[in-house]
Protein backbone atom coordinates (compact mmCIF):
# COMPACT_ATOMS: atom_id res chain seq x y z
CA UNK A 1 0.00 0.00 0.00
CA UNK A 2 1.05 3.26 -1.16
CA UNK A 3 1.58 5.73 1.77
CA UNK A 4 -0.55 9.30 1.79
CA UNK A 5 2.51 11.32 0.64
CA UNK A 6 0.90 14.57 2.14
CA UNK A 7 1.53 12.47 5.54
CA UNK A 8 5.23 11.48 4.70
CA UNK A 9 7.99 13.54 6.79
CA UNK A 10 9.60 15.71 4.07
CA UNK A 11 13.02 16.87 4.88
CA UNK A 12 13.93 20.16 4.02
CA UNK A 13 17.85 21.42 3.12
CA UNK A 14 19.25 21.70 6.61
CA UNK A 15 20.11 25.61 7.41
CA UNK A 16 22.65 27.13 9.76
CA UNK A 17 24.90 29.36 10.78
CA UNK A 18 24.11 32.78 8.91
CA UNK A 19 21.35 31.76 7.21
CA UNK A 20 19.38 30.32 10.00
CA UNK A 21 20.16 33.53 11.85
CA UNK A 22 19.07 35.71 8.61
CA UNK A 23 16.01 33.29 8.20
CA UNK A 24 14.87 33.43 11.76
CA UNK A 25 15.14 37.14 11.50
CA UNK A 26 12.83 37.25 8.80
CA UNK A 27 10.41 34.74 10.49
CA UNK A 28 10.05 36.72 13.05
CA UNK A 29 9.67 39.98 12.04
CA UNK A 30 6.81 39.06 9.32
CA UNK A 31 3.86 38.61 12.00
CA UNK A 32 4.85 41.77 13.57
CA UNK A 33 4.77 43.76 10.60
CA UNK A 34 1.71 41.78 8.68
CA UNK A 35 0.25 40.69 11.61
CA UNK A 36 -0.17 43.85 13.13
CA UNK A 37 -1.78 45.66 10.18
CA UNK A 38 -4.43 42.68 10.09
CA UNK A 39 -5.97 43.55 13.53
CA UNK A 40 -7.47 46.93 11.99
CA UNK A 41 -8.45 48.69 15.31
CA UNK A 42 -5.44 48.18 17.22
CA UNK A 43 -3.93 50.31 14.79
CA UNK A 44 -6.39 52.91 15.41
CA UNK A 45 -6.20 52.62 19.33
CA UNK A 46 -2.32 53.10 18.72
CA UNK A 47 -2.54 56.03 16.98
CA UNK A 48 -5.57 57.36 18.50
CA UNK A 49 -4.37 56.87 22.21
CA UNK A 50 -0.93 59.27 21.65
CA UNK A 51 -2.71 61.69 20.15
CA UNK A 52 -5.24 61.87 22.82
CA UNK A 53 -2.36 62.41 25.28
CA UNK A 54 -0.81 65.19 22.66
CA UNK A 55 -3.68 66.89 22.26
CA UNK A 56 -4.26 67.57 25.84
CA UNK A 57 -0.57 68.79 26.23
CA UNK A 58 -0.84 71.12 23.03
CA UNK A 59 -3.54 72.82 24.88
CA UNK A 60 -2.12 72.76 28.26
CA UNK A 61 1.33 74.51 26.27
CA UNK A 62 -1.84 77.58 24.42
CA UNK A 63 -3.36 77.71 27.89
CA UNK A 64 -0.06 78.88 29.44
CA UNK A 65 0.49 81.16 26.78
CA UNK A 66 3.61 78.65 25.08
CA UNK A 67 5.36 79.82 21.38
CA UNK A 68 3.88 77.66 18.78
CA UNK A 69 7.16 75.39 18.30
CA UNK A 70 6.30 74.22 21.86
CA UNK A 71 3.81 72.52 19.49
CA UNK A 72 5.64 70.91 17.42
CA UNK A 73 8.41 69.55 20.48
CA UNK A 74 4.79 67.73 21.49
CA UNK A 75 3.48 66.14 18.27
CA UNK A 76 7.19 64.65 17.46
CA UNK A 77 7.36 63.56 21.05
CA UNK A 78 4.21 61.87 21.01
CA UNK A 79 5.30 60.50 17.51
CA UNK A 80 7.99 58.76 19.65
CA UNK A 81 5.97 57.12 22.51
CA UNK A 82 4.86 54.81 19.85
CA UNK A 83 8.49 53.66 19.84
CA UNK A 84 8.87 53.57 23.51
CA UNK A 85 5.42 51.60 23.58
CA UNK A 86 6.30 49.18 21.15
CA UNK A 87 10.04 48.74 22.75
CA UNK A 88 8.40 48.24 26.16
CA UNK A 89 5.81 46.09 25.62
CA UNK A 90 6.37 44.58 22.60
CA UNK A 91 10.37 43.79 22.86
CA UNK A 92 10.78 44.10 26.82
CA UNK A 93 7.99 42.03 27.65
CA UNK A 94 7.92 39.95 24.81
CA UNK A 95 9.18 36.98 26.46
CA UNK A 96 7.47 37.35 29.71
CA UNK A 97 4.22 36.88 27.25
CA UNK A 98 5.57 34.11 25.12
CA UNK A 99 6.13 32.28 28.67
CA UNK A 100 2.88 32.70 30.02
CA UNK A 101 1.49 31.23 26.17
CA UNK A 102 3.86 28.58 26.76
CA UNK A 103 6.24 29.60 23.36
CA UNK A 104 9.00 30.35 25.39
CA UNK A 105 10.00 26.68 25.29
CA UNK A 106 9.82 26.35 21.75
CA UNK A 107 11.91 29.03 21.42
CA UNK A 108 14.50 27.85 23.62
CA UNK A 109 14.43 24.21 21.92
CA UNK A 110 14.50 25.53 18.38
CA UNK A 111 18.19 25.65 17.09
CA UNK A 112 17.85 29.20 16.03
CA UNK A 113 19.33 31.80 18.05
CA UNK A 114 17.33 33.64 20.65
CA UNK A 115 19.39 36.86 19.68
CA UNK A 116 18.01 36.72 15.90
CA UNK A 117 14.52 36.00 17.44
CA UNK A 118 14.89 39.26 19.27
CA UNK A 119 16.46 40.99 16.30
CA UNK A 120 13.35 39.97 14.24
CA UNK A 121 11.04 41.19 16.67
CA UNK A 122 13.22 44.64 16.86
CA UNK A 123 13.00 44.64 13.11
CA UNK A 124 9.29 44.21 12.50
CA UNK A 125 8.08 46.33 15.69
CA UNK A 126 10.34 49.55 14.53
CA UNK A 127 8.92 49.13 11.15
CA UNK A 128 5.27 48.57 12.15
CA UNK A 129 5.64 51.27 14.62
CA UNK A 130 7.13 53.70 12.23
CA UNK A 131 3.72 53.51 10.42
CA UNK A 132 1.83 54.36 13.66
CA UNK A 133 4.59 57.11 14.33
CA UNK A 134 4.02 58.67 11.01
CA UNK A 135 -0.04 58.86 11.46
CA UNK A 136 0.69 60.46 14.53
CA UNK A 137 3.25 63.35 13.18
CA UNK A 138 0.46 63.48 10.12
CA UNK A 139 -2.73 63.74 12.57
CA UNK A 140 -0.69 65.76 14.44
CA UNK A 141 0.56 68.58 11.69
CA UNK A 142 -2.81 69.24 10.43
CA UNK A 143 -4.62 68.98 13.24
CA UNK A 144 -2.35 72.20 15.12
CA UNK A 145 -0.68 73.57 12.16
CA UNK A 146 2.58 72.46 13.17
CA UNK A 147 5.77 74.28 10.81
CA UNK A 148 8.92 72.19 10.11
CA UNK A 149 12.21 73.37 9.22
CA UNK A 150 14.77 70.49 8.47
CA UNK A 151 17.99 71.68 8.12
CA UNK A 152 19.95 68.56 6.91
CA UNK A 153 17.68 65.80 5.97
CA UNK A 154 20.74 63.33 6.04
CA UNK A 155 21.44 64.23 9.68
CA UNK A 156 18.10 63.95 10.32
CA UNK A 157 18.15 60.01 9.08
CA UNK A 158 20.85 59.27 10.89
CA UNK A 159 20.09 60.50 13.95
CA UNK A 160 16.74 58.64 13.37
CA UNK A 161 18.25 55.33 12.69
CA UNK A 162 20.78 55.54 15.05
CA UNK A 163 18.16 56.24 17.93
CA UNK A 164 15.94 53.59 16.76
CA UNK A 165 19.18 51.20 16.74
CA UNK A 166 20.10 51.79 19.97
CA UNK A 167 16.67 52.06 21.76
CA UNK A 168 15.60 48.39 19.90
CA UNK A 169 19.39 47.58 21.55
CA UNK A 170 18.42 48.63 25.07
CA UNK A 171 14.60 46.99 24.50
CA UNK A 172 16.18 43.84 23.44
CA UNK A 173 18.69 44.20 26.45
CA UNK A 174 16.06 44.71 28.82
CA UNK A 175 14.14 41.57 27.28
CA UNK A 176 16.80 39.30 28.26
CA UNK A 177 15.82 40.49 32.05
CA UNK A 178 12.38 39.98 31.47
CA UNK A 179 13.86 36.21 31.51
CA UNK A 180 13.85 36.02 34.99
CA UNK A 181 10.50 37.83 36.01
CA UNK A 182 6.78 36.64 36.38
CA UNK A 183 3.67 38.72 37.09
CA UNK A 184 5.90 41.52 38.32
CA UNK A 185 6.71 41.82 34.47
CA UNK A 186 3.68 43.68 33.64
CA UNK A 187 3.66 46.14 36.34
CA UNK A 188 7.61 46.86 35.51
CA UNK A 189 6.47 47.88 31.99
CA UNK A 190 3.75 49.73 33.13
CA UNK A 191 6.12 52.01 35.66
CA UNK A 192 8.40 52.69 32.71
CA UNK A 193 5.99 54.84 30.78
CA UNK A 194 5.66 58.45 32.60
CA UNK A 195 8.42 58.66 34.39
CA UNK A 196 10.94 57.55 31.15
CA UNK A 197 8.40 60.88 29.23
CA UNK A 198 9.38 62.64 32.06
CA UNK A 199 13.06 61.96 31.90
CA UNK A 200 13.40 61.68 28.57
CA UNK A 201 11.75 65.00 27.80
CA UNK A 202 9.09 63.62 25.41
CA UNK A 203 6.48 66.78 25.72
CA UNK A 204 9.55 69.45 26.91
CA UNK A 205 12.89 70.23 25.53
CA UNK A 206 15.23 67.98 28.13
CA UNK A 207 17.62 71.22 28.15
CA UNK A 208 15.18 72.10 30.94
CA UNK A 209 16.86 69.91 33.19
CA UNK A 210 20.24 70.44 34.91
CA UNK A 211 22.54 69.44 33.05
CA UNK A 212 24.15 65.91 34.96
CA UNK A 213 19.95 65.03 34.95
CA UNK A 214 19.80 65.26 31.12
CA UNK A 215 23.04 63.78 31.18
CA UNK A 216 21.84 60.76 32.89
CA UNK A 217 18.63 60.85 30.92
CA UNK A 218 20.38 60.29 27.86
CA UNK A 219 21.37 56.64 28.75
CA UNK A 220 17.63 56.38 27.13
CA UNK A 221 18.50 56.47 23.31
CA UNK A 222 15.21 58.87 22.64
CA UNK A 223 16.66 61.52 25.14
CA UNK A 224 18.95 62.56 22.46
CA UNK A 225 17.18 61.19 19.22
CA UNK A 226 14.47 63.50 19.86
CA UNK A 227 16.56 66.19 20.96
CA UNK A 228 18.75 66.19 17.83
CA UNK A 229 15.54 65.90 15.93
CA UNK A 230 13.92 68.69 17.53
CA UNK A 231 17.20 70.94 16.73
CA UNK A 232 17.37 69.32 13.05
CA UNK A 233 13.32 70.45 12.51
CA UNK A 234 12.18 73.38 13.80
CA UNK A 235 13.86 76.87 13.25
CA UNK A 236 14.12 77.75 17.35
CA UNK A 237 15.32 74.08 18.15
CA UNK A 238 19.15 74.36 18.18
CA UNK A 239 18.78 76.96 20.91
CA UNK A 240 16.79 74.66 23.02
CA UNK A 241 19.07 71.49 22.06
CA UNK A 242 20.71 69.99 24.86
CA UNK A 243 24.09 69.22 23.27
CA UNK A 244 25.01 69.93 19.67
CA UNK A 245 23.66 67.55 17.10
CA UNK A 246 27.06 65.97 16.14
CA UNK A 247 28.13 65.23 19.61
CA UNK A 248 24.61 63.94 20.29
CA UNK A 249 25.38 62.04 16.85
CA UNK A 250 28.54 60.43 18.26
CA UNK A 251 26.41 59.39 21.90
CA UNK A 252 23.81 57.56 20.17
CA UNK A 253 26.62 55.58 17.98
CA UNK A 254 28.45 54.75 21.34
CA UNK A 255 24.67 53.72 22.59
CA UNK A 256 23.84 51.41 19.94
CA UNK A 257 27.34 49.39 20.20
CA UNK A 258 27.09 49.41 23.97
CA UNK A 259 23.05 47.82 23.74
CA UNK A 260 23.59 45.77 21.04
CA UNK A 261 27.10 43.65 22.18
CA UNK A 262 25.16 44.52 25.88
CA UNK A 263 22.32 42.35 24.99
CA UNK A 264 23.96 39.48 23.40
CA UNK A 265 26.20 38.99 26.24
CA UNK A 266 23.39 39.63 29.00
CA UNK A 267 20.73 37.67 26.77
CA UNK A 268 23.38 34.16 26.93
CA UNK A 269 23.66 34.83 30.22
CA UNK A 270 20.26 35.43 31.53
CA UNK A 271 18.91 32.68 29.00
CA UNK A 272 21.31 29.65 31.04
CA UNK A 273 20.27 31.25 34.50
CA UNK A 274 16.82 30.95 33.49
CA UNK A 275 17.08 27.68 32.11
CA UNK A 276 19.46 26.79 35.33
CA UNK A 277 17.02 28.32 37.78
CA UNK A 278 14.01 26.58 36.15
CA UNK A 279 12.10 29.90 35.05
CA UNK A 280 11.40 28.98 31.18
CA UNK A 281 7.80 27.30 31.90
CA UNK A 282 7.05 29.08 35.03
CA UNK A 283 3.65 30.40 35.42
CA UNK A 284 3.29 32.86 38.62
CA UNK A 285 0.33 34.26 37.11
CA UNK B 1 -23.21 35.27 59.25
CA UNK B 2 -25.83 35.56 56.83
CA UNK B 3 -24.52 38.39 54.57
CA UNK B 4 -26.78 39.14 51.72
CA UNK B 5 -25.22 37.89 48.62
CA UNK B 6 -24.32 41.70 47.03
CA UNK B 7 -22.31 42.51 50.28
CA UNK B 8 -20.78 39.47 50.45
CA UNK B 9 -19.46 39.88 46.58
CA UNK B 10 -18.26 43.36 47.28
CA UNK B 11 -16.38 42.76 50.00
CA UNK B 12 -15.02 39.85 48.71
CA UNK B 13 -13.81 41.54 45.53
CA UNK B 14 -12.46 44.19 47.08
CA UNK B 15 -10.15 41.88 49.47
CA UNK B 16 -9.22 39.96 46.06
CA UNK B 17 -8.89 43.06 43.92
CA UNK B 18 -6.19 44.02 46.84
CA UNK B 19 -4.37 41.25 46.45
CA UNK B 20 -4.30 40.93 42.92
CA UNK B 21 -2.80 44.67 42.98
CA UNK B 22 -0.42 44.12 45.88
CA UNK B 23 1.07 40.89 46.19
CA UNK B 24 3.11 40.92 42.75
CA UNK B 25 5.87 42.22 45.46
CA UNK B 26 6.87 43.64 48.89
CA UNK B 27 5.35 46.24 50.34
CA UNK B 28 8.40 48.95 49.89
CA UNK B 29 8.32 48.28 46.68
CA UNK B 30 4.88 48.19 45.99
CA UNK B 31 4.57 51.79 47.84
CA UNK B 32 6.95 52.87 45.15
CA UNK B 33 5.13 52.02 42.66
CA UNK B 34 2.06 53.45 43.47
CA UNK B 35 3.35 56.75 43.54
CA UNK B 36 6.29 57.22 41.16
CA UNK B 37 3.44 56.94 38.03
CA UNK B 38 1.46 60.09 39.57
CA UNK B 39 4.24 62.20 40.19
CA UNK B 40 6.24 61.78 36.64
CA UNK B 41 2.50 62.72 35.01
CA UNK B 42 2.30 66.06 37.50
CA UNK B 43 5.84 66.64 37.07
CA UNK B 44 5.96 66.71 32.92
CA UNK B 45 3.14 69.11 33.99
CA UNK B 46 4.87 71.37 36.41
CA UNK B 47 7.95 70.67 34.27
CA UNK B 48 6.16 72.44 31.23
CA UNK B 49 4.31 75.38 33.25
CA UNK B 50 7.67 76.20 34.73
CA UNK B 51 9.73 76.76 31.48
CA UNK B 52 7.07 78.59 29.96
CA UNK B 53 5.84 81.17 32.81
CA UNK B 54 9.47 81.12 34.56
CA UNK B 55 8.37 79.16 37.90
CA UNK B 56 4.87 81.57 38.41
CA UNK B 57 3.56 79.26 40.39
CA UNK B 58 1.33 81.70 41.98
CA UNK B 59 -1.00 82.29 38.98
CA UNK B 60 -4.46 80.68 39.08
CA UNK B 61 -3.77 78.41 36.26
CA UNK B 62 -1.43 76.44 38.59
CA UNK B 63 -3.67 75.07 40.84
CA UNK B 64 -6.36 74.57 38.28
CA UNK B 65 -3.61 72.29 36.70
CA UNK B 66 -2.24 70.64 39.22
CA UNK B 67 -5.12 69.67 40.97
CA UNK B 68 -7.06 68.65 37.86
CA UNK B 69 -4.49 66.12 36.98
CA UNK B 70 -4.21 64.84 40.42
CA UNK B 71 -7.71 64.06 40.90
CA UNK B 72 -7.89 62.59 37.68
CA UNK B 73 -6.26 59.96 38.97
CA UNK B 74 -8.98 58.83 39.93
CA UNK B 75 -10.67 57.90 37.11
CA UNK B 76 -7.63 56.12 35.34
CA UNK B 77 -7.94 54.33 38.99
CA UNK B 78 -11.56 53.44 39.26
CA UNK B 79 -13.20 53.98 36.27
CA UNK B 80 -10.45 51.90 34.93
CA UNK B 81 -10.29 49.62 37.72
CA UNK B 82 -13.75 47.99 37.49
CA UNK B 83 -13.81 47.54 33.58
CA UNK B 84 -10.17 45.82 33.45
CA UNK B 85 -11.75 42.98 36.16
CA UNK B 86 -13.26 41.84 33.25
CA UNK B 87 -9.85 41.39 31.05
CA UNK B 88 -8.18 40.31 34.05
CA UNK B 89 -10.56 37.69 35.11
CA UNK B 90 -11.39 36.37 31.68
CA UNK B 91 -8.01 36.97 29.50
CA UNK B 92 -5.27 36.25 32.50
CA UNK B 93 -6.70 34.16 34.86
CA UNK B 94 -9.42 32.65 33.58
CA UNK B 95 -11.92 32.70 35.85
CA UNK B 96 -14.78 34.63 34.76
CA UNK B 97 -17.12 31.43 33.92
CA UNK B 98 -16.40 30.39 37.62
CA UNK B 99 -17.50 33.71 38.86
CA UNK B 100 -20.72 33.62 36.74
CA UNK B 101 -21.08 30.39 38.18
CA UNK B 102 -20.35 30.95 41.99
CA UNK B 103 -23.66 32.74 44.15
CA UNK B 104 -22.23 36.10 43.77
CA UNK B 105 -23.69 39.09 41.80
CA UNK B 106 -21.50 40.21 39.15
CA UNK B 107 -21.79 43.90 39.02
CA UNK B 108 -20.98 44.29 42.96
CA UNK B 109 -18.10 42.03 42.28
CA UNK B 110 -16.66 43.89 39.36
CA UNK B 111 -17.32 47.04 41.70
CA UNK B 112 -15.64 45.43 44.81
CA UNK B 113 -12.77 44.82 42.32
CA UNK B 114 -12.66 48.63 41.88
CA UNK B 115 -12.21 49.35 45.36
CA UNK B 116 -8.72 48.31 45.54
CA UNK B 117 -7.83 50.45 42.88
CA UNK B 118 -9.77 53.35 44.46
CA UNK B 119 -7.58 52.93 47.43
CA UNK B 120 -4.32 53.00 45.42
CA UNK B 121 -5.34 56.23 43.86
CA UNK B 122 -6.41 57.83 46.79
CA UNK B 123 -3.22 57.12 48.30
CA UNK B 124 -1.43 58.84 45.10
CA UNK B 125 -3.77 61.46 45.21
CA UNK B 126 -2.72 62.07 48.74
CA UNK B 127 0.72 62.32 47.97
CA UNK B 128 0.36 64.31 44.93
CA UNK B 129 -1.59 66.83 46.49
CA UNK B 130 1.15 66.60 49.56
CA UNK B 131 4.15 67.68 46.76
CA UNK B 132 2.19 70.02 45.14
CA UNK B 133 1.60 72.06 48.61
CA UNK B 134 5.07 71.71 50.24
CA UNK B 135 6.99 72.33 46.89
CA UNK B 136 5.08 73.68 44.60
CA UNK B 137 3.13 76.49 46.50
CA UNK B 138 0.13 75.11 45.96
CA UNK B 139 -2.47 77.57 47.64
CA UNK B 140 -4.10 74.72 49.86
CA UNK B 141 -4.64 75.62 53.42
CA UNK B 142 -6.16 72.66 55.53
CA UNK B 143 -8.17 75.22 57.73
CA UNK B 144 -10.15 76.90 54.82
CA UNK B 145 -10.79 74.00 52.72
CA UNK B 146 -14.52 72.92 52.61
CA UNK B 147 -14.01 69.33 54.06
CA UNK B 148 -18.01 69.22 53.27
CA UNK B 149 -18.49 70.07 49.83
CA UNK B 150 -14.69 67.72 49.68
CA UNK B 151 -16.50 64.91 50.90
CA UNK B 152 -19.78 64.94 49.68
CA UNK B 153 -18.05 65.63 45.84
CA UNK B 154 -15.82 63.30 46.32
CA UNK B 155 -18.22 60.67 47.07
CA UNK B 156 -20.69 61.11 44.47
CA UNK B 157 -17.96 61.61 41.61
CA UNK B 158 -16.30 58.27 42.88
CA UNK B 159 -19.73 56.70 42.97
CA UNK B 160 -20.29 58.30 39.56
CA UNK B 161 -17.06 56.58 38.06
CA UNK B 162 -17.48 53.39 39.30
CA UNK B 163 -20.57 53.36 37.15
CA UNK B 164 -19.16 54.53 34.06
CA UNK B 165 -16.38 51.90 34.85
CA UNK B 166 -19.75 49.55 34.92
CA UNK B 167 -20.46 50.80 31.54
CA UNK B 168 -17.19 50.03 30.59
CA UNK B 169 -17.20 46.59 32.04
CA UNK B 170 -20.21 45.49 30.84
CA UNK B 171 -19.25 46.37 27.18
CA UNK B 172 -15.82 45.34 27.77
CA UNK B 173 -17.44 41.30 28.25
CA UNK B 174 -18.90 41.79 24.49
CA UNK B 175 -15.65 42.81 23.16
CA UNK B 176 -12.79 40.40 22.56
CA UNK B 177 -9.38 42.07 20.38
CA UNK B 178 -10.03 45.56 21.12
CA UNK B 179 -11.01 44.94 25.51
CA UNK B 180 -7.73 46.15 26.34
CA UNK B 181 -7.80 49.68 25.25
CA UNK B 182 -11.24 50.33 25.99
CA UNK B 183 -10.68 51.75 29.70
CA UNK B 184 -7.78 53.18 28.48
CA UNK B 185 -8.86 55.11 25.56
CA UNK B 186 -12.38 56.20 27.33
CA UNK B 187 -10.25 57.82 29.89
CA UNK B 188 -7.62 59.32 27.53
CA UNK B 189 -10.81 61.15 25.99
CA UNK B 190 -12.46 62.72 29.06
CA UNK B 191 -9.11 63.77 30.26
CA UNK B 192 -8.58 66.21 27.12
CA UNK B 193 -12.40 66.82 26.71
CA UNK B 194 -13.20 67.28 30.30
CA UNK B 195 -10.55 70.38 31.14
CA UNK B 196 -8.53 68.46 33.61
CA UNK B 197 -5.45 70.25 32.87
CA UNK B 198 -6.64 73.36 31.12
CA UNK B 199 -10.39 75.49 30.99
CA UNK B 200 -12.34 74.69 28.55
CA UNK B 201 -12.08 77.48 26.80
CA UNK B 202 -8.76 76.40 25.24
CA UNK B 203 -10.43 73.81 23.14
CA UNK B 204 -12.18 75.00 20.07
CA UNK B 205 -15.61 76.35 20.49
CA UNK B 206 -17.26 73.48 18.50
CA UNK B 207 -15.60 70.48 21.19
CA UNK B 208 -16.48 72.58 24.26
CA UNK B 209 -20.34 70.92 24.17
CA UNK B 210 -18.36 67.46 24.62
CA UNK B 211 -16.85 68.96 27.62
CA UNK B 212 -20.12 70.59 29.53
CA UNK B 213 -21.98 66.70 28.80
CA UNK B 214 -19.05 64.44 30.80
CA UNK B 215 -19.85 64.76 34.73
CA UNK B 216 -16.29 64.41 35.36
CA UNK B 217 -15.76 68.22 34.45
CA UNK B 218 -18.44 69.20 37.69
CA UNK B 219 -17.12 66.71 39.85
CA UNK B 220 -13.31 68.18 38.98
CA UNK B 221 -14.23 71.62 39.31
CA UNK B 222 -16.41 70.96 42.39
CA UNK B 223 -13.08 69.25 44.02
CA UNK B 224 -10.64 72.08 43.13
CA UNK B 225 -13.44 74.61 44.71
CA UNK B 226 -13.25 72.87 47.60
CA UNK B 227 -9.46 72.70 48.34
CA UNK B 228 -8.99 76.15 47.08
CA UNK B 229 -12.10 77.91 46.99
CA UNK B 230 -11.82 81.34 44.90
CA UNK B 231 -8.64 81.14 42.64
CA UNK B 232 -11.07 77.74 41.12
CA UNK B 233 -13.58 80.46 40.07
CA UNK B 234 -11.13 82.94 38.47
CA UNK B 235 -11.80 80.65 34.79
CA UNK B 236 -15.27 81.41 32.88
CA UNK B 237 -15.72 77.65 32.53
CA UNK B 238 -18.16 77.21 34.99
CA UNK B 239 -17.82 80.41 37.21
CA UNK B 240 -21.55 81.12 36.73
CA UNK B 241 -22.43 77.84 38.60
CA UNK B 242 -22.63 78.12 42.38
CA UNK B 243 -21.61 75.27 44.31
CA UNK B 244 -24.81 73.66 45.08
CA UNK B 245 -25.68 73.80 41.54
CA UNK B 246 -22.67 71.93 40.42
CA UNK B 247 -23.59 69.34 43.25
CA UNK B 248 -26.50 68.98 41.51
CA UNK B 249 -25.74 68.72 38.08
CA UNK B 250 -23.10 66.17 39.23
CA UNK B 251 -25.31 63.86 41.29
CA UNK B 252 -27.93 64.47 38.54
CA UNK B 253 -25.18 62.53 35.59
CA UNK B 254 -24.39 59.97 38.38
CA UNK B 255 -27.71 58.77 38.98
CA UNK B 256 -27.80 58.82 34.90
CA UNK B 257 -25.28 56.73 34.45
CA UNK B 258 -25.87 54.73 37.38
CA UNK B 259 -29.32 53.56 35.36
CA UNK B 260 -27.42 53.51 32.09
CA UNK B 261 -25.09 50.72 33.94
CA UNK B 262 -28.12 48.49 35.11
CA UNK B 263 -29.61 48.56 31.40
CA UNK B 264 -25.99 48.08 29.85
CA UNK B 265 -25.12 45.32 32.28
CA UNK B 266 -28.79 43.16 31.49
CA UNK B 267 -28.15 44.11 28.04
CA UNK B 268 -24.10 42.58 27.72
CA UNK B 269 -24.77 40.11 29.81
CA UNK B 270 -27.22 38.38 28.06
CA UNK B 271 -25.87 38.92 24.93
CA UNK B 272 -22.62 37.42 25.94
CA UNK B 273 -24.45 34.42 27.29
CA UNK B 274 -26.27 33.84 24.23
CA UNK B 275 -22.44 34.52 22.03
CA UNK B 276 -20.58 32.36 24.79
CA UNK B 277 -18.29 35.08 25.17
CA UNK B 278 -18.17 34.90 29.07
CA UNK B 279 -15.28 32.15 28.76
CA UNK B 280 -14.06 33.57 25.53
CA UNK B 281 -9.98 33.97 25.44
CA UNK B 282 -8.23 34.73 22.66
CA UNK B 283 -4.61 35.48 24.03
CA UNK B 284 -3.85 38.13 23.05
Amino acid sequence: MKANESLVYSSTEKVSGWKLFIKTIVARSYPRIIGQQREKSWIFFEVFMPMLAVSAYVFVYRAIGAPEEYVGFVVIGGAMTAFWMNVLWSMSSQLYWEKEQGNLALYIMAPNSLMAVLLGMALGGMVATALRAAAIVVLGTFLFNVQFTVTSFSQLFAVFLLAMTALYGMGMMSASLFLLLSREAWHISNLAQEPIYLASGFYFPIKSFNFWIAAAASFIPLTLGLDAMRQLIFPSGASLGFLNVTTEISVLIVLCVVFLIGARFLLDYMERLAIREGRITENRR
Amino acid sequence: MNRSETSRSFTMATWLGWQVESNWTDPFLFAIYVVIKPLATAAILVVMYSIITNGDYASPLFPYIYLGNAFYIYVGAVMTGVSWAVIDDREHYKTLKYMYIAPISIPFYWLGRGVSRFLIGTIAVVITVGVGALFFNLPLNLAQVNWGLFFVSLFVGVTMLAMIGLILASLTLMMAQQNFFVGEAVAGALYLFSGAIFPLEVLPAWIRPVGYAMPITYWLELMRRSLIGGVAQAFPTLAEFSNLQLLGILTGLTLLFGIVSVFTFRWCDHRARERGLIDHTTNY
